[in-house]
């Protein structure tokens, strides 16, 4: 047990002050839950357990519960992240113009497959469902930029691009 | 007089940006256009012009630059209009940051508009074949500027509503126009008022559903980010006639410009007094809150939306009680569509009877679709209800593009189905489509051409039910998950001769005995292209074989003995040595050894290969 509860201490040491912070933002207000999950992820990249630890303090409510919620949303992460984010829209537009080709090939450029983190932590992959922007189709979201009616080539040197911005 | 001299200049400078006597370059800045760099055209465009000092000339000289929301047609963004004083608008489709500085030189400066960048006239055939009740201003007014909104009328049905009718009113005007739930429930959208504003409660909440996460819908995304202020005054409309204390706007967290330019909408709207307290000084009082989505189709369900918003697991409930009568901690709470409340502002304006005239018996007014898939005009559109599947993927999309034959549309994504070419002339009403198999939904129409395999099609739902299920109820849990190990089986070559009646029979019991909406219809693409596409089903199962030569597991190469030329191309480009013959004899492909590698099929000349 205490063997198991060392392994899940984080090497890093972590400012919980930006929790307390974002705690604060949001005291008396009720079903704030997931906002808080929400800024704290923003903040620190995901979600772990020391910090989890702070939210169960302040809003008096069991880990578990907040676990359940935590793990029910797709937005929330466990585990840490990578500098860049790419998600490839896995909807029914994207799906009829072969969207396929496109994690093929972050998954053979990376070696990574869906829902893991490069060892550099450069990139996450992720298959998303549906981002809304069918109409341009297929499409792949690197962080907050969009790019639209991509080939698997054209992937290819969009990735290049936020490898070299980044290194 | 210096001072009257500087008051004069500036007066000049507001007019001509106020009234419209400068050109102003309006930039498609919806999430479409920024994915085709709208944002480094539009900074583009500001550079170019104030480089050349145009952003503070004068009189008829002074250029503007603006954003606007959606403007449709996405597959020809970055879309710019152009206008010029004394001159009608004109759009420039696919434009680049490089092709900036010669639209500014000749067109802004020079008067000559550049004529080889003009949008086509299919891009005007497009929008005119349109009956823009709701999408009228998106694409057309900067949707961070209120006083844009105000100026094309906007928020005069909110004082009308507030200041010379009653609640009452109000519910029976929209009960009268027929309004329905734009959603996917159809539900009449008065009637729900007219409940929830019944109760008796020291809090009521109205609630805006912005969770549209259905794989190829985006026409919510698109009034949220182009039109806010319309979801606005529609949702405070509606707060009013049914006394709600509070309201939510429930938005994905995949939409981050939708929730930013609502946040700006709110403020904007606040300072006008068009929300908040004492609204229009008519002692009605209402604040609106953001409340973002953390990526969960399941809250989309108004049960597990209002659970969401109470910060837990959404995971719908049973009911009763309904949410309009305990809902949201418990009080009475109204769930609406964004689509629904846009409507509201055009039927308080135009009058019920108006509204009425357009659409079928039953179904009243327009609904936006988002037309997706394999069809040349991909966008939004929006058309009377009782518009035909025909004016709609041919007139109005364009048709197929590759010279490729219609197959089917699926309507209504997850919980739709799909309707093959023998409805091409029906009518698109919410009881049409019902009784064909399929749903409105929130109008995602995904057309499919002959390379679309329709087992494939009910598999790639069904794994989106499946993945998206909250898990609380077995027959969705399970069942969805069940039916989806068959149907992978099937796409494999795996398939067994009792798949079929499984799938029927589990189909009808998932739809029965599920707790909610999306597991009542997570069987009905399965069941809709078991219904029109039986015969592909069969030869997945009983022959292997896929129709459409789409599933990947059951490609074959075969040489057709008929066009084989015996050229040998085939045999020498074969990496794997799998194909046999010569100058004297057919090609013959050895499936044993065929990596399914197409190369024999690309080199072939004389399409041989199949």
């Amino acid at each position: 047990m205490g063997k198991a509860k060392k392994q899940s201490v984080q090497v890093e040491t972590i400012d919980l002050s930006l929790a307390e912070k974002i705690l604060d933002k949001y005291r008396g207000e009720d079903g704030c839950l997931i906002p808080v999950l929400q800024n704290i992820q923003n903040e620190y990249g995901y979600l772990q357990e020391s910090v989890i630890n702070v939210v169960s303090e302040r809003l008096n409510m069991s880990l578990s519960e907040i676990m359940g919620v935590a793990s029910f949303y797709d937005q929330f992460h466990l585990k840490p992240r990578g500098k860049h984010i790419i998600k490839v829209c896995t909807g029914k537009a994207c799906h009829v113009k072969k969207a396929e080709g496109l994690s093929a090939k972050v998954i053979d450029r990376l070696k990574i497959n869906a829902n893991e983190t490069t060892e550099d932590r450069m990139f996450t992959f992720e298959e998303v469902p549906c981002l809304g922007a069918c109409g341009i189709a297929p499409v792949v979201v690197v962080d907050k930029d969009v790019h639209g009616t991509l080939s698997p080539d054209k992937l290819g040197d969009v990735l290049d691009g936020y490898a070299k911005s980044s290194a | 007089m210096v001072s009257g001299t500087k008051t004069k200049k500036t007066k000049t400078k507001a007019k001509s940006s106020g009234n419209g006597k400068g050109s102003v370059i309006s930039v498609c800045l919806g999430t479409g256009g920024i994915a085709a760099g709208g944002d480094k055209v539009f900074e583009k465009f500001q550079k170019v012009i104030k480089s050349k000092k145009l952003d503070t000339a004068t009189g008829k000289r002074v250029c503007k630059t603006a954003k606007t929301g959606c403007r449709s047609l996405c597959a020809r963004d970055v879309l710019v209009d152009v206008t010029v004083p004394g001159r009608q608008a004109l759009t420039y489709e696919r434009v680049t940051a490089d092709m900036v500085p010669q639209i500014v030189e000749e067109h802004l400066v020079n008067n000559t508009p550049v004529k080889k960048w003009l949008a086509k006239d299919s891009y005007y055939k497009f929008h005119e074949t349109q009956q823009k009740l709701i999408l009228g201003n998106c694409g057309a007014i900067d949707p961070e500027n209120i006083d844009e909104y105000v100026i094309k009328g906007g928020y005069k049905a909110l004082g009308k509503a507030l200041k010379k009718m009653t609640a009452k009113e109000v519910i029976d005007e929209v009960s009268k126009a027929g309004l329905r739930g734009r959603g996917g429930g159809g539900f009449e959208t008065g009637a729900k008022w007219e409940l929830c504003a019944k109760q008796d409660a020291d809090e009521k909440f109205i609630i805006c559903n912005g969770d549209e996460g259905g794989p190829g819908a985006f026409s919510d995304r698109s009034i949220m980010e182009g039109d806010p202020h319309a979801l606005l005054e529609g949702m405070v409309i509606g707060a009013y006639a049914i006394g709600a204390t509070k309201g939510y706007i429930y938005v994905r967290a995949e939409y981050p410009l939708a929730v930013e330019r609502l946040h700006i909408a709110i403020k904007q709207a606040k300072e006008r007094g068009f929300l908040g307290e004492n609204i229009l000084r008519s002692g009605y009082s209402l604040d609106i809150v953001i409340k973002e989505g953390a990526g969960a189709f399941v809250c989309g369900e108004s049960t597990a939306l209002q659970f969401s918003i109470e910060g837990k697991r959404g995971m719908p409930r049973t009911m009763p009680p309904q949410s309009v009568e305990a809902g949201l901690w418990g009080k009475p709470t109204c769930v609406n569509n964004v689509e629904t409340f846009a409507n509201v502002p055009v039927i308080i304006n135009r009058g019920a009877k108006w509204y009425s005239k357009i659409g079928t018996k039953k179904s009243k007014g327009t609904k936006i679709f988002s037309l997706t898939g394999n069809v040349k005009n991909d966008g939004l559109i929006e058309v009377p209800m009782g518009t035909t599947i025909r004016k709609i993927v041919f007139d109005i999309g364009g048709g197929i593009p590759k010279k490729k034959k219609f197959k089917a549309v699926q309507i209504g994504g997850p919980s739709g189905g799909c309707l093959p070419e023998s409805y091409l002339d029906k009518p698109i009403d919410y009881e049409s489509l019902l009784e064909a198999g399929a749903m409105m939904g929130s109008g995602s129409l995904v057309v499919a051409d002959e390379t679309t395999c329709m087992v494939d099609m009910a598999r790639f739902f069904l794994d989106f039910c499946a993945k998206e299920s909250c898990g609380k109820c077995p027959p969705c849990r399970v069942g969805t998950t069940l039916m989806l190990d068959i149907l992978i089986r099937i796409t494999q070559g795996e398939g067994k001769e009792e798949d079929l009646e499984t799938l029927e029979k589990m189909s009808d019991e998932i739809n029965t005995m599920s707790l909610c909406g999306l597991g009542q219809t997570a069987p009905n693409p399965v069941v809709s292209t078991i219904r029109y596409f039986r015969d592909e089903y069969i030869a997945h199962i009983r022959d292997k074989d896929c129709p459409a030569a789409s599933c990947v597991a059951l490609h074959k190469y075969t040489v057709i003995p008929d066009k084989c030329t015996k050229c040998t191309l085939c045999i020498k480009n074969c990496p794997v040595d799998a194909i046999s013959g010569s100058k004297d004899e057919v090609a013959f492909i050895d499936k044993e050894k065929c990596t399914e590698c197409n190369l024999c099929y690309e080199k072939c000349n004389f399409m041989a290969i199949k």
